[in-house]
């Protein structure tokens, strides 16, 4: 009754099973660049990174990126658009907080499974009206999470362990006795979370349940005609981007505030996220990457470029208030010139690199000839 | 033209090593203040006026002294917008700066974030009149500075203020209070010490929130005319204070017994309200007005030189000023002492912390700097890092503040159990040592 809402998420055309495999790279192997990433990652960034990287754009950067992932798995991938991310988010986070703090001598890592299982039932619940709306009626129903979530959280003590202002503290991360405790520690414990997740969703797009996701969102009814279980791949599919988005919330709440308040979790970070997933590109997990580093980084080399040129001339307030018209006029450029998202100017350049090369390589070999 | 590009090139790279260089060795004498500021968003009044008196002050500590014993007073700002990753992202920024002295976030949110980063990097961090209550047991909270007045004093003598008007403290059996609150970590804070005192002198208090920023307040302000209370004490924060005010009077609720806390208390909060705000009260750590010798001084020595940070300078001598002033003295006094134990030069944070131990400002020495009668006095010690600051109480008359009490203490004695036994729990879940003096 509704395709045309959902069909223009399907319009999407760097969709599809194999993101990034363009015609041009056959030969690289879709594993290189994700495992280039990780040894520039692991190998390289802690060596050259300075606290600040870590503590102020390297963590938030995974953590928004993981959420982003988990919102492309349900958004990009199944066509479902959500508006509630930050609210399960806040569930992760205050889910694991209240799991280590009422059960004592549980592992920091099962708490966060567990914190992930109890946003998991969450967005469940709040995926049931997927199963009738669809498109914005379904967006407006997910804010009703965004904001129940926040109320409840505030309006009951209990979450925040009856704490004054309810805010939390974040406990100290410590797995199997290895306490990550300075900024680079913490870079490599969000590091490690993200790449199993992030690993785990990529295989998932893979498989069977991955192409009902994209079925899903490509034509709900042709879905069902052939045999797709609409229902429940809606609800896993709400499951498991809201596992995702709760470990994320995790690591947002513990590793990189070490403090939460609800407020925290507000729609501007739901919309953050989503539009993290819009620049990068819907339906790419690279380009939840790409979006979330544009998100994190863009602002802050504003600001710095704007204190740097500008810092004595105008107070900090003005600067502000400047980089914002900035960053929305860049946003607003970029979607005009590139729809498709950060991913598509990366595979578009990936390409032209290969073609550069094929042709170098090519030349010799035909005057040879 | 290429050449003379290289040229441009390389006398740019000159200057811009030079100033390094230069920087470097100014950085020698140079206590340094990061600001995470907030001079736009919903509480840029806030922000602009305390921030502003701050760096007045210390900008006449350099002009007037040419510092604090002869150390140069530095400081730069980063904008947070009152929001807590941006100002965690500042602290990061600017934590590597050398020879920094305290920080001050003027924001519990971001104070609540920066609370295991402060202790970890060894730098105290005010909450001047604000803050988390708890942090005033300094055995615990080593670094955490709540000075003057922490959210429990500032109940405490709020209840004795409405105590007094009713005659005595025993009157307020039977009454009604309602407390909206705004709906942040700050606004909370002080709902169960406002359920204590209901139990304790028998009176009712109901409680309600005011989404964050406040700028609607219609059901609110139903339900208090449905609930007719004695009094309203307003727990507000920007925005929220001149709607309140405004809302009452549309319900009918008479300001005259509208209480406001002690962020519920500047000129921006009255003025936008015109005269709704007439009669309104509010609580006060520091007293408005231009007539104290040193905001003379800032006037005379920075504002008609040209070097004041107000852009509005209407805005000398308002509540948010003074008490960014104020809290430039607090800020130049525990230096100043920290500097008499550890030697005039630049000071380490913990060095500044024991400053802040140890500062005490009688009414002498307050009228020594020019602030007599702008505060009372505070004495700070290594186990009570609020310093029992005084408060007052002032009413708008419409066009200006009135002090209508004398400086009175809150009940310091009934608050300390409960504190103490918050800072324990505290120290309980993160496994920290209770401190037994101040070398600890």
């Amino acid at each position: 009754m509704n395709t045309a809402v959902s069909s223009t998420a399907a319009s999407s055309p760097v969709g599809g099973p194999l993101p990034g495999t363009l015609s041009g790279l056959q030969r690289w192997p879709v594993w290189v660049t994700p495992l280039a990433g990780l040894i520039i990652a692991y190998g390289l960034i802690p060596w050259l990174a300075t606290d600040y990287w870590f503590d102020a754009i390297l963590i938030p950067f995974l953590a928004l990126s993981l959420a982003a992932v988990g919102l492309n798995l349900l958004t990009g991938y199944a066509g479902q658009l959500s508006l509630g991310s930050a609210a399960f988010m806040a569930v992760g986070a205050f889910a694991a907080y209240n799991f280590n703090l009422r059960l004592p001598g549980l592992p920091l890592l099962v708490s966060m499974v567990l914190a992930g299982g109890v946003a998991t039932l969450v967005g469940v619940a709040f995926g049931l009206p997927s199963l009738r709306l669809r498109g914005f009626y379904l967006a407006v129903s997910t804010l009703a999470a965004q904001f129940f979530v926040q109320w409840a959280l505030t309006k009951f003590g209990w979450f925040s362990n009856n704490n004054a202002s309810g805010v939390i503290d974040a406990p100290r991360l410590v797995v199997a006795g290895l306490a990550f405790d300075t900024p680079v520690l913490r870079y490599v414990f969000a590091l490690s979370i993200v790449s199993v997740l992030t690993a785990l969703v990529w295989r998932l797009v893979h498989t069977p349940t991955g192409h009902h996701f994209i079925a899903i969102r490509d034509n709900e009814l042709a879905a069902r005609v052939t045999g797709v279980p609409v229902l429940r791949t809606k609800l896993l599919a709400f499951a498991i981007s809201s596992f995702v988005i709760g470990v994320a919330g995790v690591l947002w709440g513990f590793v990189y505030l070490r403090t939460v308040e609800p407020a925290g979790f507000n729609l501007d970070r739901s919309f953050q996220i989503l539009f993290i997933i819009i620049i990068g590109g819907l339906s790419s997990i690279r380009g939840a990457f790409l979006g979330a580093a544009l998100i994190v980084v863009f602002p802050l080399l504003l600001s710095r470029l704007g204190q740097f040129l500008f810092g004595g001339w105008f107070d900090s307030g003005v600067l502000d208030l400047s980089q914002r018209i900035v960053l929305g006029l860049a946003i607003v450029g970029f979607l005009i010139a590139e729809p498709q998202g950060l991913v598509a100017l990366w595979s578009r350049a990936l390409a032209r690199i290969e073609r550069l090369l094929a042709r170098r390589s090519r030349a010799p070999a035909q005057t040879t000839s | 033209m290429s050449i003379r590009k290289s040229l441009k090139l390389a006398l740019l790279a000159g200057a811009l090593a030079l100033g390094a260089v230069t920087q470097a060795q100014a950085q020698q004498q140079e206590q340094f203040f990061p600001l995470q500021s907030y001079r736009v968003g919903p509480y840029a009044a806030g922000g602009t006026g305390f921030f502003g008196g701050f760096i007045d002050y210390l900008n006449l500590v350099n002009t007037r002294e040419g510092g604090v014993g002869g150390v140069k007073l530095t400081w730069e700002e980063g904008e947070t917008q009152y929001e807590v990753e941006r100002g965690v992202e500042v602290y990061e920024r600017l934590k590597t700066h050398p020879g920094i002295a305290t920080w001050n976030p003027l924001s519990v949110g971001i104070a609540y974030a920066l609370l295991d980063r402060v202790t970890a990097d060894k730098v105290p961090l005010i909450t001047i009149n604000h803050g988390r209550t708890d942090t005033t047991d300094g055995r615990v909270f080593k670094y955490i500075f709540p000075l003057l007045l922490n959210p429990y004093s500032e109940t405490s003598g709020i209840v004795n203020y409405i105590g007094s008007k009713e005659g005595s403290l025993d009157k307020l059996k039977g009454k009604k209070i309602v407390v909206l609150y705004h709906g942040s970590p700050y606004g909370k804070e002080t709902i169960p010490i406002y359920e204590l005192l209901a139990k304790k002198y028998g009176f009712t208090v109901q409680q309600i929130e005011v989404p964050h920023p406040g700028n609607e307040q219609q059901s609110q302000w139903l339900s208090i005319r449905r609930a007719k209370p004695d009094y309203v004490v307003l727990r507000g924060w920007g925005v929220m204070n001149p709607v309140a005010l405004k809302t009452a009077q549309k319900v009918g609720f008479p300001a005259d017994h509208i209480v406001g806390n002690v962020w519920s208390n500047s000129e921006e909060d009255v003025i936008p309200a015109g005269d709704a705000a007439k009669g309104y009260v509010a609580i006060t750590t520091v007293a408005a007005g231009a007539q104290y010798p040193v905001i003379q001084d800032i006037t005379k020595q920075l504002y008609e030189q040209g070097k004041g940070n107000l852009q509005d300078h209407k805005r000398i001598g308002s509540v948010y000023h003074n008490l960014g002033v104020l809290n430039g003295i607090l800020n130049v006094e525990a230096i100043r002492i920290a500097q008499a134990k550890f030697g005039k030069r630049t000071l380490t944070g913990d060095e500044v912390r024991w400053g802040l131990e140890n500062l005490k400002i009688d009414q002498a020495r307050a009228a020594a700097l020019g602030a007599k009668g702008l505060f009372h006095s505070i004495n700070v010690s290594w186990d009570n890092h609020e310093g029992d600051g005084l408060v007052a109480f002032q009413q708008w008359d419409g066009s200006k503040w009135k002090v209508v009490s004398d400086w009175i203490a809150p009940d310091w004695k009934l608050l300390r159990p409960i504190i103490e036994k918050s800072s324990l729990a505290y120290a309980k879940e993160k496994n920290l040592k209770v401190r037994k003096s101040i070398d600890d």
